[in-house]
């Protein structure tokens, strides 16, 4: 029984005004509030539950690994030409005090990419911020005035494009890495750790470049994917982009896991659990 | 001016129905200065339109360049066995390439051509490929360009509101009374001119491919309000319909399938469409399977073929009773179906082509049709009979009431050729928006509701309320769609139909004595006796006229007189309309005459 | 087969609501709708449900079954356990009307504020030319049959109170198509931005899983669009270069998908929204496309026309003068 006609003004007029209209404000329904209220009888909560898991055991494990592991237990996290991914580049001046990780200069930039990223973002607002913890699922009733991405601090999120250039730097250097661990004292080999050091650049590789904000940059920004033969180009390029980014998920859980298990045996190389299996010659 | 006890709005241009063709009349009549008000029984945007898949008929010539407006005429002409009104088919091929092109204006996007036009498609009885298309969802497309553009240009919108009465004045219609949906209370519609554009009947029958709006809501109130109905026996049975599982028993398989390429097979693999092909019209389709096949091949990479069609391309009626004659005789699937099959094609082709034919099969009936055949039969489509019309305005023979798409009878003849519906509910739908602009323009006096028919109307809506007992609706229904499918279905004769007309006057005894429990808020069973006198009406007019036509013709098909009779039936109408009596009469008017140089282009096809 | 155990939702506003149970027979491929029709038809008469065409083309019938928003019509039986009752509840996000119907109109409300398509008012439609690949995303935005399934999951219009409006995924999407349209003039990213809260978003991708449609709604329409307006607003970088450059563009500029008209003839004006004279005969409508289309043997490459998107003025229309001059530079080829 509603009459949606618009205002008179609205009339032979096609570009919107000087202030574009006013949305007005959905009333209110009928949903049930509260944490986790809802009358899905599937088992909703396992996928955030493992979500909440994995990434905080990740957490953990890199937080200990780049910050306490080498300063207090003297674990090295550079063995037999291998480095840990967590400390390349490795910026080293003298004047370091013993307890400052070098990955401390390092971490922010994948870590400030992480947390911007798309991806990311879905998992931890659901696993975490439980907003919300799954689909048609209750949320604590204790934001009434919500703006998340709207304001101050979570507005920050936009600036994901330039954590995605600076993500470029250390991802040089991975490749630099890996490719120079070829190579030790004079000798080439082709090992285990040397392999896994390629295989954890490679999936970094993928995620970066399967970024939303690199599918937009290179190209998704454009309207017209044939008026000119760069766009063109830059068509190809975001159809490869998005071939990469349907799978953004698998990627961000891959390099997630790569990145800690290249650390993990490094250091276990370092302090002789394990050898390095390699072909030297 | 309001009536105490009546929520009132004034409009000089009341549309009844916002399908394509409300909504393309309701932008034009705005477009012309009058103030309109658009009604629709659903939400905005959910009109039966958007079901239509495989696109409009244009001939923009964008694929084969030897396409003209003249060469659609024919074909529009040829498909309706000649009992179109010469110049609505007429209009109707000249206008339509720019009714799409103005589409596009509005923002629609079409499928491409090669060299970035608007792609056009092939289907069934049309010479070349013609259907501007949008994968197969062109309906939505269309429903949503023409919406915005309507709600952008100040057209106030009534959704979810029954229209049950027009308003009569002295030789004119004065507006229409209805009720919200939601509420149930009644509302009155003042206006100088009613365009009607509600669609079809479908819901008269079991297995059809219409939503439940299709309850002939126009045919009855122009019907009721005096106006002729035309062609009435004519009501088309697309050949492709869902057969299983019986829950979307009828549900639309677009013709588009066909057009891609689609091959019908009965249960020991016959392709049997080479049987059915009418000799006179052999000559344009191919002669072999090889030949059909290289015009697949060829058109589905857009270009125009040297090949001729494959059988499959028959006109809809034609294929209809090919299908359902193979399943009469035993050779149908489990399910009393044939087999449709476009599994040879490449899967991403069918996917990019036919994606929510794809996305029905898969979610609805578990079958993958780029893996293996659907099972498809003939389900009730569309109604070629409708209110006779003035051809450029779209005037009805009561002043003031206009009519416009599928409501409209005279356009198709016998027989609609696939994609020319959506073309006609733009082509009419914009001259019947102007045309009631027009009639409101020179009719300056603001329209009188005589409040005796007012309150009239407000106590028939009332009766099947505070009825203390009596029939239910619902049985009534399917008592009623039954007695139509078996009756008045494909195949028709002469003792089946009098039978019907006597059920007929049966179920229309019951439903005097409907009983309604639950009160008037959006109360689905109260909603259904109004439509159910509709369909009761409309089931009248097809009856009666189906029993005149001693013929065969397009759509219809009589048992008992096989043959087409252009002798006695070439070139003449039938006729619904009220006798002074109230009674239903049936008689008879010669089709309109034909322009010499139109009949000229039809030389070229006989 | 076992008859299924609807228990489905049935109240008015200011009513107290409650489950009514139903047991219903059930056929082979019944869906959630057959069901509910089913009562309809044999119990219940006046259970109010909204639905259309049952064939999930129309999305009227949106609805909460087992908790999940699901169309009913596309909702098989066949996919639940029929031995615990199916639980079925209207549209949640939504003020109720009656039993399984919902009062959707603020949807309506919404989309009457976005700034409809808008061509460039200088370039005859006979000149538009554009490949399947430049229309492909916005075919998929335009899909949408506005069930609303995604506006009822979306946990900021179901759970919280915003400030401002928030106009939610289905229009976000709206807003995409008409953004990403080749040859659409008008710049809504502020619009976006104040009006229709896109902010609020915090892409949890609800939207994207309900879509009955299968429309990518999160990664292929809100992200992107999120990435536009990041380019007008959060970018230091380009706002630097904007400044530079003392143009209010965005970096690339825009390049329209048009033909040059043919040597000598003045290209035809647009078709006009006013159609059809009702006293026009058959002279001619149908020609006026023609010399465009007799110019198009081999296809030609589309000529580059470029214009500029206005960054900080919403609706600022490209400049309206360049497109004919790039057209003469060239000379007509």
């Amino acid at each position: 029984m509603t009459s949606i006609a618009p205002p008179a003004a609205q009339l032979d007029r096609p570009a919107s005004p000087a202030r574009p209209p006013a949305s007005p404000i959905k009333p209110t329904g009928t949903a049930r509030q509260g944490l986790f209220a809802t009358r899905r009888p599937d088992a909703w909560w396992i996928e955030p539950t493992i979500v909440a898991i994995g990434f905080g055991a990740f957490i953990l494990y890199s937080l200990f690994s780049s910050l306490v592991w080498e300063p207090v237990f003297h674990v090295p996290y550079e063995a037999q030409g291998y480095l840990s991914p967590f400390f390349s580049p490795l910026i080293k001046p003298d004047w370091l005090p013993w307890w400052f990780s070098p990955a401390i200069l390092i971490l922010w930039i994948p870590l400030g990419f992480r947390t911007t990223c798309y991806y990311y973002r879905k998992a931890y607002y659901r696993a975490y911020f439980v907003d919300p913890p799954a689909c048609a699922v209750g949320e604590p009733t204790i934001h009434s005035r919500y703006r998340l991405e709207a304001a101050f601090p979570f507005i920050l999120q936009n600036i994901h494009r330039y954590f995605l250039y600076l993500a470029f730097i250390p991802l040089f250097f991975l490749w630099l890495d890996a490719f120079l661990a070829l190579r030790q004292e004079g000798v080439w080999r082709i090992g285990v750790i040397g392999a896994l050091m390629f295989l954890n650049v490679a999936l970094l590789t993928g995620y970066s470049l399967s970024c939303h904000s690199f599918r937009h940059v290179i190209g998704g920004k454009m309207d017209c994917f044939s008026c000119s033969r760069g766009a063109l180009l830059r068509y190809r390029a975001w159809e490869r982009a998005t071939w990469l980014n349907i799978h953004h998920l698998r990627w961000a859980w891959a390099s997630l896991i790569s990145v800690a298990v290249t650390d993990l045996l490094i250091r276990l190389l370092a302090i002789g659990v394990i050898g390095d299996p390699a072909l030297r010659f | 001016m309001a009536i105490s006890g009546f929520e009132t709005h004034v409009h000089d241009v009341l549309v009844v129905g916002a399908g394509g063709a409300g909504l393309r009349a309701a932008i034009e009549a705005r477009a012309r200065g009058a103030s309109v008000g658009l009604v629709c029984k659903s939400l905005l945007g959910k009109a039966h339109t958007v079901m239509a898949e495989g696109g409009a008929a244009a001939a923009l010539a964008h694929v084969a360049p030897d396409d003209n407006w003249k060469v659609h005429f024919r074909d529009t002409m040829v498909g309706g066995k000649l009992l179109n009104h010469p110049r609505m088919a007429q209009l109707h091929a000249l206008e339509a390439p720019d009714r799409i092109r103005e589409l596009e204006l509005w923002g629609a996007v079409f499928d491409r051509t090669a060299d970035g036009r608007i792609s056009q498609r092939p289907f069934g009885g049309h010479t070349y490929p013609r259907l501007a298309h949008v994968g197969d969802r062109t309906g939505l497309e269309m429903m949503r360009t023409l919406q915005d553009k309507a709600v952008h240009s100040d057209v106030d919108v009534y959704m979810e509101c029954t229209i049950t009465h027009l308003i009569t004045g002295p030789g004119r219609i004065m507006g229409a009374f209805g009720y919200w949906r939601v509420t149930g209370e009644p509302v009155l519609f003042p206006a100088k001119a009613v365009v009607l554009a509600t669609g079809g009947i479908g819901k008269a029958y079991e297995v059809t491919s219409n939503s439940w709006e299709y309850s002939g809501d126009g045919h009855a109130l122009a019907y009721l309000a005096g106006a002729e109905l035309i062609d009435m026996e004519f009501v088309q049975f697309h050949p492709t319909g869902m057969v299983w599982p019986p829950g979307v028993r009828g549900l639309l398989v677009t013709e588009a399938v066909r057009g891609e390429g689609g091959i019908l097979r009965n249960k020991d693999g016959e392709r049997f469409m080479w049987k059915y092909l009418p000799e006179d019209r052999r000559q344009e389709y191919a002669a072999t399977d090889e030949e059909a096949e290289r015009w697949v091949e060829v058109t589905a990479q857009g270009r125009s073929s040297e090949a001729r069609r494959p059988p499959e391309l028959s006109t809809r009626d034609n294929v209809s009773r090919a299908i359902y004659t193979e399943v009469k005789e035993g050779r149908g699937s489990p399910h009393g179906g044939v087999y449709l099959d476009i599994s040879y094609l490449p899967a991403e082709h069918i996917r990019r082509k036919l994606p929510s034919m794809f996305d029905q099969f898969k979610e609805l009936a578990d079958v993958d049709i780029t893996r293996g055949p659907m099972e498809v039969g003939p389900t009730t489509h569309y109604v070629m009979g409708g209110v006779r019309v003035d051809a450029e305005t779209g005037a009805t023979t009561v002043p003031g009431l206009f009519a416009a798409g599928e409501v409209a009878g005279g356009m198709h003849g016998a027989n609609r050729l696939g994609g020319n519906s959506l073309s006609d509910l733009l082509v009419f739908g914009a001259r019947t928006g102007a045309g009631a602009a027009a009639y409101a323009a020179r009719n300056a006096a603001s329209a009188y509701v005589d409040p005796s028919q007012a309150y009239r109307a407000a106590r028939q809506l009332s009766a099947p309320l505070e009825r203390e007992d009596g029939e239910d609706a619902y049985a009534i229904q399917r008592d009623l769609q039954a007695m139509m499918q078996s009756l008045v279905g494909i195949f028709r004769e002469e003792a089946d139909l009098r039978e019907a007309l006597g059920r007929l006057t049966d179920l229309e005894t019951r439903w005097q004595s409907i009983k309604v429990t639950g009160g008037r808020m959006y109360n689905p069973g109260w909603n259904l006796v109004f439509e159910l006198r509709n369909l009761l009406t409309v089931s009248r007019a097809v009856t009666l006229s189906a029993l005149q036509r001693t013929e065969s013709r397009g759509a219809h098909s009589r048992v008992d007189y096989p043959e087409q009779d252009d002798r006695n039936w070439g070139v003449i109408n039938s006729v619904i309309c009220r006798g002074p009596d109230g009674a239903m009469m049936v008689a008879r008017s010669g089709v309109p005459p034909m322009a010499s140089e139109l009949r000229g282009l039809l030389g070229a096809a006989h | 087969m076992p008859d299924a155990h609807l228990k489905v939702f049935r109240g008015r506003p200011g009513e107290p609501s409650e489950f009514v149970d139903f047991d219903v027979p059930v056929e082979e491929g019944m869906v959630v709708l057959d069901a509910l029709h089913w009562i309809q038809g044999h119990r219940a008469p006046d259970l109010a449900v909204r639905w259309n065409c049952k064939a999930a083309k129309c999305g009227s019938c949106g609805a909460e079954v087992n908790g999940r928003p699901s169309l009913t019509c596309k909702t098989r039986l066949s996919d639940f356990d029929l031995d615990e009752p199916i639980t079925v509840e209207p549209m949640r996000a939504f003020p109720l009307i009656k039993d399984l119907v919902t009062d959707v109109s603020w949807n309506y409300a919404v989309n009457r504020t976005i700034t409809p398509f808008t061509p460039p008012e200088n370039l005859p439609q006979e000149q538009w030319r554009w490949q399947q690949r430049d229309v492909d995303r916005v075919q998929e935005f335009r899909k949408c049959i506005e069930c609303f399934l995604c506006q009822d999951v979306c946990h900021v219009l179901r759970n919280h109170e915003t400030e401002r409006a928030f106009m939610g995924p289905r229009f976000l999407i709206r807003v995409a198509s008409l953004e990403m349209h080749p040859i659409d003039q008008v710049d809504r990213r502020q619009y976006l931005k104040d009006s229709g809260g896109i902010g609020y978003c915090n892409i949890t991708k609800c939207c994207t899983e309900v879509c009955p449609e299968h429309i990518k709604i999160t990664d292929n329409g809100i992200i992107p669009l999120k990435e536009r307006v990041a380019d007008a607003y959060y970018d230091p970088l380009q706002w630097a270069w904007r400044k530079l450059r003392g143009r209010e563009a965005t970096g690339a500029g825009t390049e329209l998908p048009v033909l040059p008209a043919p040597v000598g003839a003045p290209p035809p004006p647009a078709a006009a929204t006013t159609p059809t004279d009702a006293t026009a005969t058959e002279s001619a409508p149908a020609q006026t496309a023609e010399p465009a289309a007799a110019g198009t043997g081999p296809a030609r490459p589309p000529r580059r026309v470029r214009t500029t998107k206005s960054a900080r003025q919403t609706a600022g229309r490209k400049d309206a003068a360049r497109a004919p001059r790039g057209r003469r530079d060239g000379g007509a080829g």
